[in-house]
């Protein structure tokens, strides 16, 4: 079953990639960014009984692992089929 | 006093530790390998700076899983004394044996320069032989060392006196413009609350001959030879 886990910069952390990014659209001419984060996409591949099963593996290994709470805050989806 | 330094893969301030701890301080240093179990009888177990693990996912948190970590948890639990360097600090808070995180510096940019370091509590193993509010200079490198921790966390630390070297001016006074990487309150150095383990952004291990710059950074390591004895 894919897993696909997305890492973000956590609320109210400084985010500092984010920011030079948002400066680099605006300098673009792209008005009306109001925020940029920039994460980490991670695709996992796990063998799981169920919809269930994955997303109970995937998150143990966010907490784990895959992301730092301090920091980061994740979230994830399971593909079907 | 035995002193241990561990190499990772990426570890590249290993061997310039041993050689600040043999050569210029006459101590006995063995090299430890990631994949040791044993900390070969050192008192002091030092985790040195580098890209271990190629800084893959976050720095230091693959390194974590190597099976000297465990080792080193367990000393570090029995009070042993463990300091860590810069990606070692990063280590080390990844593996929760210290408090707080380490991320990408405000500026972006990897910083390679001299900075100014006061001592905020030099009643711990590895600051008593500076006096309190003394100021150190020496060098930092990093690309990711500003640190971060929950402010309710950071409240008690400061209470406890976990904060043990801050950024500062040259004359010694806190300055946003002195923080180099936008540390939380300007922190480049904690203990945990049993001050058995340590961790700090700047390199003491490349302030110890003149012929480097400076000498500063003796100061922690005679402090942690005071404290052994």
């Amino acid at each position: 079953m894919r897993v696909k886990v997305f890492v973000t910069p956590r609320q109210g952390i400084l985010d500092p990639q984010g920011r030079a990014v948002e400066h680099a659209l605006k300098s673009l001419g792209f008005d009306g960014v109001n925020g940029v984060h920039v994460g980490r996409y991670i695709v996992l591949d796990l063998q799981a009984a169920s919809a269930d099963e994955a997303r109970a593996a995937a998150r143990r290994m966010c907490d784990e692992l895959l992301a730092n709470p301090l920091i980061e805050d994740y979230r994830f989806e399971v593909e079907s089929g | 006093m035995k002193w241990g330094v561990v190499t990772f893969p990426g570890s590249l301030d290993d061997r310039d530790t041993l050689h600040a701890l043999r050569e210029v301080m006459g101590q006995e240093a063995v090299a430890l390998w990631h994949k040791d179990e044993s900390l070969g009888g050192a008192k002091c177990v030092v985790l040195p700076g580098g890209f271990s693990y190629g800084d893959y996912l976050r720095c230091g948190a693959i390194a974590r899983f190597s099976p000297i970590m465990r080792s080193i948890a367990q000393f570090a639990g029995d009070g042993g004394l463990v300091m860590g360097i810069c990606n070692g600090f990063q280590i080390l808070c990844e593996a929760h044996l210290l408090p707080g995180a380490l991320t990408r510096n405000r500026s972006l940019s990897f910083i390679c320069e001299r900075v100014t370091l006061r001592v905020e509590n030099s009643h711990t193993p590895f600051t008593r032989a500076a006096r309190q509010g003394e100021l150190l200079r020496l060098p930092i490198k990093h690309g990711e060392g500003l640190y971060v921790a929950p402010e309710d966390e950071l409240r008690q630390m400061e209470e406890r006196g976990q904060v043990l070297l801050r950024y500062v001016g040259a004359d010694g006074a806190l300055d946003e413009a002195a923080n180099p990487n936008g540390s939380t309150r300007a922190i480049a150095g904690v203990a945990n609350q049993r001050f058995n383990v340590f961790g700090l952004m700047p390199h003491p291990e490349h302030a110890t001959e003149p012929l480097l710059g400076g000498t500063d950074g003796l100061r922690i390591f005679q402090s942690i030879i005071e404290s052994a004895a």
